[in-house]
């Protein structure tokens, strides 16, 4: 017995180790036999049933309509998808298609994990500019929807307090927000703004970001990409994140509380920030009641911002062509119109639009269409982004803190600088 | 894990009693009668030991020579431009950091209360519950449920419990009949890091009530007895008798909270992600920032490799303190 459980063991461990290595080569799967070729495809939706639901159809109806390609699917957890892909980067592991986060892809096509997508522009001419991704004049992503954030407010509350109810061509401009939210104040909201402050990650610069180009400020310099100097820490920048220090100091808004859109379904706040997402529960709860307001002009008018989940192809796809089939397969109307109804997004192309149930002129959360047309900018596009976005984090949150603004900002602007030069300029 | 802790506190606490001369002595007179024997026990012992060697050399050797090497480049975690030696730029970088200045200094003020007051409070905890009175065992598993709590559930929990309108601060509104309001803990500069401090040593101490405990089962109670008939009060029989039979355990407590204290890092990513304006900010948290998060694995190796060296001196220098004196 103890001679031979030696090599016993050996084998065993020589045998579990093929088979990890077997189990490990996603992105290399089939194809050699007669059987059709198999597609990897990784999402960040796992806990997300209504949008796997589509995925579910829109994968087992291409399986089911040709035999050359097999599509399989696996879905992550948000929190760890970034990391499981930049793992599968690293062990040259990735997976065939990919669905990312609009900001993060520049910095991924900088990095080569992705490949041009080369859908035909029948396709992305039709969806919404924020839906298509697009790094140095090359298409690399594209989303069947795009989210939207805006003010939702009670009319009912607003008409008591002699509010005026802004609409698209006439926002609130930044003085009347803050008398606004003075007035609601003093009507007996402790914290009258749910602006989303306890959330943390790239919702600070995917929420606050819009704000501070609103105000004319930005995160970089968007024509040289080289630098945010002047940008991040000019006079304009000042102004918006003084204002931004100060509606924490007034109580006109807390980093308390819990994420989500609680607070203001139960009443406790007049006015909140957040996104189409939150829109149906609202809806619910609210009523007629609810309005759907764009947020207030900080200067140069309002800005929201633009850019969700979209799918790229991978540069390590055994089969870029099979993986295009299926993506110019999934972009139907029907499949679109799906996605926006289950989760409550954005269509990404009109005809999708017509066929929604909430987003069709005339449906409950039309408005949202409006404030993305008009308003959605994308976060910069460049693959200094992910750090733009921590430091963006970081520098807010000190701020909101109470750390003195122009030097907080000075620093960030020093943080992201020194970043880019040690990355050669990203390319630019 | 308890059984593990037990056995090296006794480890530490039983090893100066075996003399080093007898335990050679046997193996050169075993080598000496049974040659073959004593090689296939050999060869078995490093067979055994190889699974340990083997993640030791590749999940600690090999990272820390990595480390070495990548903190004097610009490398990235993910970047098409290759890797190339930048010299000692990274650490004076550093230097000049204010983020990374200030991440020191509270790694260095979270050890320095940590450390006395968690075993402190870690040894009158294991003098209380070593009584012999009924119950003892409920308190000795109340004070331990902290710590086989993961680190990061009772981060949340404490997240909630800190907050303006949380479980603290009503408890400081009743107790103080309204005369005395609490704050948003975590997000005044001047209340996190000792908000974390506070929730840290609830956390562990337990862990290091047990190992004294341990330590103080190992007095025998005869000299216990001695000094009652000597007519020793309760405070003299702990300082002559209960406290230099806790010397080996003092010293293995010591360290471990202080590399445990230095480590610092899931309540920070948890409950504050560094800030308020730094004021929670590690060595350890800023290097995960740096070199993962925003992907600078030079500069994060750079910040890693500091703070090994500021261990190894810390280190150094507490083996020196507690040294046996009369070796």
């Amino acid at each position: 017995m103890k001679r031979r459980s030696l090599p016993v063991m050996v084998s065993l461990c020589a045998a579990s180790a093929l088979a990890l290595t077997a189990c490990g080569q996603a992105g290399q799967g089939g194809g050699s036999g007669d059987g059709p070729i198999e597609l990897t495809m990784w999402t960040h939706s796992a806990g997300n049933p209504a949008e796997l639901e589509v995925y579910d159809k829109i994968i087992t109806d291409f399986n089911a309509s040709q035999d050359e390609y097999e599509v399989v699917e696996e879905a992550f957890p948000q929190g760890a998808y970034n990391d499981a892909i930049t793992a599968a980067a690293a062990a040259n592991d990735l997976p065939c298609l990919l669905d990312m986060d609009g900001p993060i892809m520049p910095n991924w096509a900088w990095a080569g994990y992705i490949q041009p997508l080369d859908l035909p522009a029948s396709i992305t001419d039709e969806l919404l500019p924020t839906a298509v991704g697009t790094y140095q004049d090359e298409i690399y992503s594209a989303g069947y929807w795009d989210a939207a954030l805006s003010i939702f407010a009670r009319k009912s509350v607003l008409d008591a307090n002699g509010i005026r109810i802004p609409t698209v061509d006439e926002p609130w401009t930044i003085d009347e927000f803050d008398a606004a939210l003075a007035t609601l104040q003093s009507a007996g909201y402790a914290t009258p703004l749910d602006i989303g402050a306890e959330d943390t990650g790239e919702w600070w610069s995917y929420a606050y970001s819009p704000m501070l180009q609103s105000a004319g400020g930005d995160e970089i310099d968007r024509d040289s990409m080289l630098s945010a100097d002047g940008a991040l820490n000019g006079p304009e920048a000042v102004d918006f994140f003084t204002w931004f220090q100060n509606a924490f100091k007034k109580g006109w808004t807390s980093s308390a509380g819990t994420i989500g859109n609680q607070e203001f379904v139960d009443d406790e706040v007049a006015l909140s920030y957040t996104g189409v997402w939150n829109a149906l529960a609202s809806i619910e709860a609210v009523g007629d009641d609810l309005l759907i307001l764009p947020p207030p002009d900080f200067g140069t008018g309002p800005k929201i911002g633009g850019g969700s989940w979209q799918w790229g192809i991978s540069s390590s796809c055994n089969s870029p062509e099979g993986a295009r089939a299926y993506l110019e397969f999934s972009f139907k109307d029907e499949y679109l119109a799906e996605f926006a109804d289950k989760q409550i997004v954005i269509p990404a192309t009109a005809g999708a639009e017509a066929q929604s149930l909430h987003f069709k002129e005339g449906g409950d959360l039309r408005p949202f269409v409006e404030l993305s047309q008009k308003f959605a900018l994308a976060r910069p596009e460049t693959p200094a982004y992910p750090v733009i976005s921590s430091t963006f984090e970081k520098a807010a949150k000190d701020i909101m803190n109470g750390a003195d603004v122009q030097s907080t900002l000075d620093g960030a602007v020093q943080e992201i600088d020194a970043n880019i030069e040690s990355n050669d300029g990203y390319g630019f | 894990m308890l059984q593990t802790t037990t056995h090296s506190a006794v480890a530490v606490s039983a090893a100066p009693t075996v003399p080093p001369s007898e335990k050679t002595g046997r193996t050169a007179r075993a080598r000496r009668r049974s040659n073959p024997a004593v090689r296939r026990e050999r060869r078995a012992g490093l067979a055994m030991a190889a699974p340990a060697a083997l993640l030791l050399i590749l999940f600690l050797i090999i990272p820390v020579l990595l480390a070495f090497g990548l903190s004097f480049s610009n490398a990235r975690l993910i970047s098409p431009n290759p890797p190339r030696l930048v010299g000692i730029d990274n650490f004076l970088r550093a230097f000049s950091d204010p983020v990374f200045l200030r991440s020191t200094l509270n790694t260095f003020v979270f050890a320095a209360v940590v450390v006395p007051v968690q075993a402190g409070l870690g040894l009158l905890l294991a003098v209380l519950v070593n009584q012999k009175i009924r119950g003892v065992t409920a308190f000795r598993v109340i004070f331990f449920i902290p710590v086989v709590t993961s680190i990061v559930v009772v981060s949340i929990l404490w997240k909630f419990m800190y907050q303006p309108d949380g479980l603290i601060n009503s408890f400081i509104d009743s107790i103080t009949f309204g005369a005395w309001q609490g704050t948003a803990w975590l997000n005044d500069p001047n209340t996190a890091l000792g908000a974390i401090i506070v929730l840290s040593i609830w956390q562990a101490v337990g862990f290091h009530m047990l190992i004294w405990l341990s330590g103080l089962q190992t007095i025998p109670e005869e000299l216990y007895e001695a000094a009652r008939m000597d007519g020793a009060s309760s405070w003299q029989q702990f300082a002559n008798v209960t406290w230099p039979g806790l010397r080996s355990t003092m010293v293995f407590v010591l360290v471990t909270i202080t590399i445990a204290a230095l480590g610092l890092f899931v309540q920070i990513d948890v409950m504050t992600q560094g800030g308020p304006v730094n004021s929670t900010s590690t060595l350890v948290y800023q290097a995960v920032r740096k070199g993962y998060r925003e992907q600078e694995i030079g500069y994060g190796a750079a910040i890693s490799l500091i703070f090994f060296v500021l261990v190894l001196i810390v280190s150094v220098v507490q083996r020196y303190l507690t040294r046996d004196k009369e070796d």
